[in-house]
């Protein structure tokens, strides 16, 4: 049984906020980290309250980079028990990941490829005047936590219209999640059986087993998580300019993005809906999900075999699929682009967590081998069009009767302006965290 | 300058048969994988010969496998399709050190890459008890992907030379070959 009362919501349950900001931590002191951390621990939201939450009430969600959990004064013999990867970091796996050339953490900002940053607080908000109220209040109680400062910080909110999720590119968002085994939710048709609740939370069994090799003390690691966190930043002029580039209509412009993407703007999929876009389908969820891949499109006649849904989730062509599952969290930053308006140099994009009980085996195998491999596919010289690490000497090749398109030398939709691994803690876990210094 | 396979392997590559001489370490540069150094494709694809000391009074067990694997293989001719083998050959020998066991594979996934779906087919079809055979393994193999992972990567022996009569050609792509030239054969017949 999932122990709700445990278990951070972040990765449960999505709060009804549109606005959120993410507070970057440096620990000065350890001592100043376990006091900043046991003043917060009451507003950190856990899966159970979440249920029987109110519009007005603010969720804290908390997590530490490794270099966070030692700063805070962890030992190092428990220390040395966390996995590898998240010990080194992620700027350190960055040629491996994929995220180099202008997506390297040379370029990162707001201190994420430095070993000062240490935790990451979410605040989230029903709104942006309610987020401007955390903010405001968390910098006050910051201001009594002298052994902690603010390395960068980054404010999100929705962009209109918002009665659904999507991006800064205009595609629908949030289609197609993994249910946990253990929440009572119904996966949406397509959308595979529940995942087994040790794939996203140590402590229980997983897709393969019992759980096994957890981080020590049993106390730190029972009920947490990992998260790979990514700053994408949208070169919306550069998008809309090259669908302009690619079609001469309207409508061709949308076959395009659809292409690139695996789904139209609206979210149809293309293996259902190949030739025209179908908004009806696109926000029917009991429809929306329901397709694969070896069956119903093994050319990629419809959605191209380097798209990008279907890079981030091959369904029925790939082996071990119920070991790939990730949890996707996170919202967009930065003002929209109107439609006719020219690129205007702001920073806009989505900043994205991905949720796993282990980063190897799933965020960084996505990377690795789906997102940003050249020999995804057997394709050769592309790279996932919208995610991946573009330098405009890439292509990307649409499945087409009689003669295939193929388009080369993709530019960068998108930037990674920043990233790290989080481990994220159950609440005993934080009071455990909070309480180290005690037993000296 | 050592030379160094394609970073992506262009279209008439097969046309030429080629071979590669490889550093002692089994790549030219050190390029990190998730779980170690990369082995770079060569003209006979990706492979590795795993090298292990059997343990004592072992061997019939291992040989044992043979008939095993013969047997699964009948029984599901596509039970080691994620693999992307191309050939395997298990030898055991002894040249003065005790009885070794050799598994060599010549497949088309990279070792970091596919290795924990390699595992885990292991454990489906019971290859990976072959292994417990030998001195090393890790006891906890069936819960310890990372154990097994680094088991392999100690016990690889990198080529130093390699070959192709048909570099870099995937399994998939020769069947596919194999299959247009036989439906063309076809063709021609009925057109007689």
């Amino acid at each position: 049984m999932l122990e709700f009362d445990d278990i951070q919501h972040f990765l449960i349950a999505r709060p009804p906020a549109l606005a959120a900001r993410y507070e970057f931590l440096t620990f000065l002191r350890p001592e100043g980290g376990r006091a900043w951390l046991t003043g917060i621990l009451d507003k950190v939201g856990n899966a159970k309250a979440i249920e029987s939450t109110q519009l007005d009430s603010r969720w804290v969600t908390v997590a530490f980079t490794w270099s966070g959990l030692r700063a805070i004064g962890l030992d190092d013999t428990s220390l040395a028990t966390f996995p590898e990867e998240f010990r080194q970091g992620m700027a350190a796996r960055a040629d491996m990941l994929g995220t180099t050339g202008a997506n390297s953490p040379n370029h990162w900002v707001g201190g994420l490829a430095s070993p000062h940053l240490h935790a990451i607080v979410i605040l989230f908000a029903r709104d942006v005047a309610e987020r401007e109220r955390c903010r405001q209040q968390h910098e006050s109680y910051l201001v009594q936590c002298p052994g902690v400062e603010v390395l960068s910080s980054l404010d999100l909110e929705a962009i209109p219209p918002y009665h659904y999720a999507h991006e800064h590119f205009g595609y629908h968002d949030r289609l197609s999640q993994p249910v946990i085994e253990g929440t009572g939710q119904a996966p949406t048709p397509g959308s595979g059986p529940p995942i087994k609740a040790g794939e996203f939370f140590l402590g229980y069994p997983d897709e393969e087993g019992p759980p096994a090799n957890l981080p020590q003390p049993e106390i730190l690691s029972h009920n947490g998580s990992y998260l790979a966190y990514l700053r994408m930043e949208e070169h919306v002029g550069a998008f809309r300019e090259f669908l302009r580039q690619h079609g001469k209509t309207p409508e061709e412009q949308e076959w395009v993005a659809a292409k690139l993407m695996g789904r139209w703007r609206s979210g149809a999929p293309l293996v259902l809906s190949p030739d025209r876009d179908d908004p009806n389908l696109g926000v029917d969820s009991q429809r929306n999900n329901d397709f694969n891949f070896a069956k119903m499109d093994p050319h990629g006649y419809g959605c191209p075999l380097g798209a990008h849904i279907r890079r981030m989730n091959p369904r029925d062509t790939a082996v071990n699929m119920n070991r790939r599952k990730m949890i996707r969290r996170g919202g967009t930053y930065g003002p929209i682009l109107p439609e006719r308006a020219p690129e205007d140099g702001k920073e806009r994009g989505i900043a994205a967590f991905i949720g796993c009980a282990s980063l190897v085996r799933q965020f960084e195998f996505a990377m690795n081998v789906w997102a940003n491999d050249p020999a995804f596919h057997e394709l050769g010289n592309e790279r996932d069009p919208i995610f991946g690490t573009q330098d405009g000497t890439f292509d990307m090749t649409i499945p087409k009767r009689p003669i295939r398109k193929k388009i080369k030398g993709l530019p960068a939709f998108t930037t990674i302006r920043g990233g790290a691994y989080f481990f994220l803690p159950g609440i005993k876990a934080l009071r455990y965290l909070a309480s180290l210094g005690d037993h000296r | 300058m050592a030379t160094q396979a394609p970073a992506r392997p262009r279209e008439n590559e097969w046309t030429k048969p080629a071979a590669m001489a490889i550093p002692k370490e089994g790549y030219f540069t050190l390029e990190q994988g998730r779980y170690g150094p990369i082995y770079p494709q060569t003209p006979a694809c990706y492979g590795f010969s795993v090298v292990g000391k059997v343990k004592p009074g072992k061997e019939e067990a291992i040989r044992a496998y043979g008939k095993n694997i013969e047997e699964a293989v009948k029984a599901d001719p596509s039970v080691l399709a994620p693999l992307k083998l191309h050939y395997l050959r298990w030898l055991l020998f002894d040249v003065g050190s005790g009885l070794h066991f050799m598994y060599q594979g010549i497949f088309d996934t990279d070792f970091d890459k596919y290795l924990e779906d390699a595992v885990a087919l292991f454990v489906k079809t019971g290859i990976t008890t072959v292994f417990v055979n030998l001195e090393g393994w890790p006891d906890d193999w069936k819960t310890n992907v990372t154990a097994v992972i680094k088991f392999f990567r100690e016990h690889q022996c990198p080529s130093f030379l390699e070959y192709g009569e048909y570099p870099y050609v995937t399994a998939d792509e020769v069947k596919k070959a194999l299959k247009l030239k036989a439906a063309f054969s076809q063709m021609l017949d009925l057109m007689q």
